[in-house]
């Protein structure tokens, strides 16, 4: 009888890089239903041409890889690179948009690195930085909630406003972004970062019918959406808490020591935490684990200074949200914080 | 400590990081008690089954053995002795698979059992307290113990640690999926194992013993528990059900909440640990005197029947177990030794059981399932989650895959325990544990090398610097003795100068030579030549004596030279023409003598070497009926040695030729007769003779069948190389039957015969195939017609005279007044125009 060979251990937990990034793709739903309810279905448009098309170019990297094209799509990371970018753009972002940001990300920062598990940068997050710089009238053409909006459009004609830069009726894309009042909106971010500028207290903008009392309204809920779908990451145990808590801890806190220095400029921590991308920012785009540091404290330290970082460049730097660009950042000084952060080996140093 | 004993006693369990929970299947094999087998056919115990050395065998092939009888005893450090585990006969001693995935053979001890299992004497004691410390080391190095946990380390070596042991942990917990061999062994013999503890205790006198258990065994944990009580020493303590906390370190840090440090063993932080079925052997071989022959073994899988516990004795086969429990084996089925996380495959069930075999493991696909293809590494970082020794196994493994040794040092490759918890949790199912494997293995190899590198360069430095030394030495004794030559050894060496000198001087010869020299020089200052004279005083003295005897000649045969021409070069070249005919009607006549006497003539090996080859040349030309001699100014040349030997030369191609076209056997006879007295001269004048009889051999051979010449003749040159070879051949072998010297008158008759025979070669050379058979037809010819003409001198004399007008004077009427250096000239100038002259005549003599 011919007996198999093979090298301890026989036993396996059954973990799977497929179920991860499905659990990752899972948990981004509570955020992607609210965005839908608040921004309308344009997400949804969005999400299946980054799906295609990050289907198209992984396969086609493989075969010119020559490898096995299955085993490198099946295995889900492509997919929630999708699903990331899809989120972070605005939602009737032109078609081309999507289609360069996935090409970009796919191609090259992640398989022109090496593929899966070798890129140095965050996909999703290179790409969007790439759109936002490349492109900024379209990428900063957010809508105003559904409820606000002066001239709210179907399905259809969303489909036709993204493929044709029109709808039906002739309206282009700053027409249907306006508000009731005539006025093209800009997300809450941005909102508070012109007023200011302009001389208002953060209070007096906030009294704008797009802010509810703690930020902006649809903003505020599909951050929320998306702490929840956090929270369920960290108990399928397929992300460490240290990043998030970090991430957030850091910003509440800068933001915190921000409003108390400054309560008539700063719009504070509640508002911070829950505008722009900083929950998808905390649970789905800083812990990307290729990109992310490896060691606990190093994710520690990690987070931390994105959360340092995106409240610099919102309060101080150009654009109006920085998760992005934070993330970019602290991705370049990975290596030197995993150096630095080897855990204490059993028997070394230890006490007693 | 105070305070640690304190919460040791309140039952404090700390942490280890890390850890992981696979499913524990304990259930399978953990419900009846331990089943004893039949005795199997054969038995295979390895003499190694600890760390260690072998042990010296005390038994042979074909020896009968009692149950329990010592195989080996121990000798070096580290080695523990094995038993026979049952009576009967030793089949083999030679090397068998061993317990390992390669299955590398090692040493083995196959015995046949008898099936009467009788034991050997056996020295029971029932007051081990009466026992000296040694004494109790004694027996259980003698029964031959080691660690039964797994790692086999011999347990005479830590039962008699020097350090102070503070707690004494006793591994109950068996934290491996699926085994549950100390579970059964704990819950039918706890009593015997608290015996082996307290021998323990007697022999390390720790502060406290503690027996770790998992809280997956009650029932152990229950009987542990009561056979303890009665010692307020022991300490029987629950553990969380965690992979790996049964690892040393890992309990250690549980129980004791202590460190072993890295490179470092427990007894450095004063803590010995041992497993329950090492204790249970102590106990086995103390109170009954038994030696470690059998141990208890779990048999589980979904493909086992009757999965459960056996006591196997040492040496059966796997299979014997296999098949004892019933087993239906799945295609690609693994036969795991040990438990899933840190077992390993065997290639073959044809292995013995040995002392560290704690579990045979045959799953099948479902319950283990075999391994999905490896993935990239996402830094997801949960093997870190899980390492129990704090460590970052994605970094190994990455710095492993690349070969970093320096960073994998850096980052404790070393601390790694091989316990898999990584790979079990790794989502891209790398396995990790085999990189770490390789890698240290890679590592230690790498060590060693530097180790060998190092020496090997001090043996080198140390060994130039020898070499140096060496060298500074022998200068240093050169330097030392070139100042002390004595003025007698001066003496000696001014004397023996002299005598070189001295001899330099002698002989007549050189005084004739010197006065030529001397004439020479005289013309010289006369003006009429302003070249330089070459430095070949030796030259000059030989062509000095040949002029002389030129000179000799020249009166002897008071022939009729040219004297109407009043060029030099002309008379010259009549007078060397008419020279050689004197020599060859000398010849004819047996006019051996003047050979001799050229060859006998110059003292000087080298003269008379260069005479000895004027005088073949000779010889070649009076046996080839004087035709082919244009050559007579080669034979007569030679004043230098130069020119004697492109004279030589043109003679041996001349030859050659002549003995083509003529075959003339004579050729052979006469180089033989040419030959010198001279021993020296004679041996050369033969090994040239010999080389002009293979030529005349290849004539000979030609003349003598049309067939040959043709061959000859034949386009195809390596043919007539082949033929040529041939020929030499029988040539040679007519050289050697012919005498060497005074045939001339053979040769004469064979010149005779070889004119004759030239023209029948003419006429039957093939129509020219061959543009040299043609070459060689006409010159024979031409030859011939010399030779016919030899009579008429004078027309042969004018003909060449025509034809040889630019010939310079020949050195026979130089006089020594002239210049080497013109004569050299002359000689190499006489030479091209005598070939020249052959040519000419050839073409000359072939329309006749």
């Amino acid at each position: 009888m011919k007996l198999t060979m093979a090298s301890s251990p026989h036993n396996h937990s059954h973990k799977s890089l497929t179920r991860l990034m499905l659990t990752v793709i899972a948990a981004c739903i509570p955020g992607l239903i609210a965005q839908v309810f608040f921004f309308g279905t344009g997400v949804l448009i969005q999400l299946v041409l980054a799906f295609v098309a990050v289907t198209a170019f992984e396969a086609a990297v493989m075969l010119i890889r020559k490898r096995p094209v299955w085993s490198a799509l099946s295995d889900g990371s492509a997919w929630l690179t999708a699903v990331l970018l899809a989120l972070s753009i605005p939602p009737f972002a032109p078609w081309w948009i999507v289609i360069i940001g996935c090409l970009f990300s796919i191609v090259i920062v992640k398989q022109l690195y090496g593929g899966l598990g070798f890129n140095l940068f965050n996909p999703a997050m290179a790409a969007y930085v790439l759109l936002l710089v490349s492109f900024p009238v379209q990428m900063t053409a957010w809508l105003p909630v559904t409820d606000l909006a002066s001239n709210p459009i179907g399905f259809t004609e969303q489909l036709r406003l993204i493929f044709t830069d029109f709808t039906s009726t002739g309206y282009s894309l700053d027409q249907v972004r306006a508000g009731v009042d005539g006025t093209t909106m800009a997300t809450p971010l941005d909102t508070i970062k012109t007023d200011v500028a302009h001389g208002l207290t953060v209070s007096e903008s906030m009294q704008k019918p797009i802010f509810n009392e703690w930020a902006g309204q649809g903003w505020m809920w599909v951050n929320l959406g998306f702490l929840a779908g956090g929270l369920y990451l960290l108990k399928e145990k397929v992300i460490n808490w240290h990043i998030p808590v970090s991430f957030i801890g850091s910003l509440a806190l800068c933001s915190a020591i921000g409003y108390i220095a400054a309560p008539g400029t700063e719009p504070g921590t509640v508002f911070h935490l829950l505008s722009g991308a900083t929950m998808m920012g905390a649970f789905f785009i800083a812990t990307d684990p290729v990109s992310a540091s490896t060691t606990n404290k190093g994710r520690l330290i990690y987070g931390a200074l994105i959360g340092l970082f995106v409240y610099l460049i919102r309060t101080f730097g150009g654009f109006p949200d920085a998760v992005a660009f934070a993330v970019l950042l602290l991705n370049i000084a990975v290596p030197l914080i995993d150096y630095y952060t080897q855990p204490r080996t059993y028997g070394h140093g230890a006490v007693k | 400590m105070e305070k640690l004993l304190e919460q040791i006693q309140k039952g404090t369990v700390w942490q280890f990081p890390g850890g992981v929970h696979p499913p524990q299947q304990k259930s399978l094999s953990n419900g009846a008690n331990i089943a004893r087998l039949p005795l199997p056919d054969k038995l295979v115990v390895a003499l190694k089954q600890h760390i260690g050395a072998n042990g010296k065998l005390l038994v042979e092939k074909g020896q009968r053995v009692l149950k329990g009888q010592a195989l080996t005893k121990p000798v070096a450090n580290w080695s523990v002795p094995v038993h026979a585990p049952s009576s009967g006969i030793i089949t083999e001693i030679a090397p068998k698979p061993s317990a390992h995935p390669s299955a590398l053979p090692e040493l083995s001890v196959v015995i046949e059992p008898d099936g009467k299992d009788e034991w050997c004497t056996l020295n029971p004691i029932s007051e081990p307290k009466t026992l000296s410390h040694t004494q109790l080391v004694d027996i259980i190095h003698q029964a031959g113990i080691s660690g039964m946990g797994g790692a086999g380390f011999p347990t005479y070596i830590k039962a008699d640690t020097k350090q102070k042991i503070d707690f004494f942990i006793v591994n109950a917990v068996e934290c491996e999926p699926y085994i549950t061999a100390d579970d059964t062994l704990m819950r039918e013999h706890a009593a015997e194992i608290v015996q082996g503890i307290e021998l323990m205790q007697q022999l390390l006198e720790p502060t406290v013993c503690i027996v770790g258990i998992e809280d997956n065994k009650p029932e152990a944990i229950a009987a542990m528990t009561k056979a303890a009580e009665h010692n307020n020493k022991i300490i029987v303590q629950t553990v969380p059900t965690v992979y790996p906390s049964g690892g040393e370190k890992q309990l250690i840090k549980l129980l004791t909440n202590r460190e072993v440090p890295s490179m470092g063993i427990p007894a450095d932080i004063g803590v010995l640990m041992h497993n329950t079925g090492t204790l249970y052997a102590v106990q086995q071989a103390v109170y009954e005197g038994k030696p470690l022959i059998e141990r208890v073994v779990t048999v589980t899988g979904n493909t086992i029947h009757k999965p459960g516990n056996v006591w196997a004795l040492l040496g059966t086969e796997i299979k014997h177990l296999l098949d004892c429990q019933g087993f239906s084996p799945v295609p690609q089925q693994r036969v795991v030794m040990g438990g899933p996380m840190m077992g390993f495959t065997l290639p073959t069930v044809r292995i013995g059981v040995i002392k560290t075999t704690n579990c045979i493991l045959a799953p099948d696909h479902k319950e283990l399932a075999e391994p999905g293809p490896e993935k990239a590494c996402i830094r997801c970082s949960a093997c870190a989650d899980a390492c129990p020794a704090s460590l970052l196994p994605q970094q190994l493994q990455w710095f492993a895959k690349s070969k970093e040794y320096d960073k994998l040092q850096e980052h404790n490759l070393f601390d790694c325990i091989e316990c898999g918890a990584c790979a079990y949790v790794c989502p891209s199912e790398i396995p990790l544990v085999q990189y770490y494997r390789v890698a240290k293995v890679e590592i230690k190899e790498q060590q060693a090398e530097k180790i060998k590198a190092d020496r090997a360069k001090e043996r080198f430095d140390a060994r130039k610097e020898r070499l140096e030394r060496e060298q500074e030495e022998r200068k240093n004794r050169h330097k030392r003795k070139a100042p002390a030559k004595s003025d007698d050894e001066k003496q000696k060496v001014a004397d023996a100068l002299a005598r070189v000198k001295n001899k330099s001087n002698d002989g007549n010869e050189k005084s004739a030579v010197a006065a030529a020299i001397a004439r020479a020089k005289a013309k010289k200052l006369e003006g009429q030549n302003t070249e330089i004279e070459p430095d070949n005083s030796e030259v000059a003295k030989e062509r000095a004596l040949r002029k002389e005897q030129a000179r000799k000649y020249k009166e002897q045969k008071e022939l009729s030279e040219d004297a109407t021409t009043p060029d030099d070069k002309k008379s010259a070249v009549a007078a060397a023409i008419a020279r050689a005919k004197a020599k060859k009607a000398a010849q004819a006549q047996g006019a051996q003598t003047n050979l001799n006497d050229a060859n006998t003539a110059p003292a000087d090996d080298k003269k008379s070497a260069v005479a000895a080859a004027i005088a073949r040349a000779k010889a070649k030309k009076a046996a080839q009926a004087a035709q082919a001699n244009t050559d007579d100014a080669d034979t007569a040349a030679p004043t230098d040695d130069k020119k004697a030997a492109v004279a030589a030369a043109i003679a041996h191609a001349k030859a050659k030729k002549a003995a083509k076209a003529q075959g003339a056997q004579a050729n052979t006879d006469d180089a033989d007769t040419a030959a010198p007295n001279d021993d020296k001269k004679a041996a050369v004048a033969a090994a040239i003779s010999r080389a002009k009889a293979k030529k005349a051999a290849q004539a000979q051979g030609a003349q003598a069948n049309i067939g040959d010449a043709d061959t000859t003749a034949s386009t195809d040159d390596k043919k007539a190389a082949v033929h040529a070879a041939i020929a030499r051949a029988k040539a040679k072998k007519a050289a050697k039957e012919a005498d060497k010297i005074e045939q001339l008158d053979e040769s004469n008759s064979t010149v005779e015969q070889a004119d004759n025979v030239k023209y029948e070669s003419s006429e039957a050379d093939s129509p020219a195939e061959n543009k040299k058979a043609a070459v060689t037809a006409a010159i024979a010819r031409a030859k011939a017609k010399k030779a016919a003409k030899e009579a008429q001198q004078t027309q042969s004399d004018e003909d060449t005279d025509q034809v040889a007008k630019t010939e310079p004077e020949t050195p026979s009427e130089a006089t020594p007044e002239q210049t080497a250096a013109e004569k050299k000239k002359a000689a190499v100038a006489a030479a091209i125009a005598r070939a020249k002259a052959k040519k000419l005549q050839k073409e000359g003599n072939d329309q006749s």
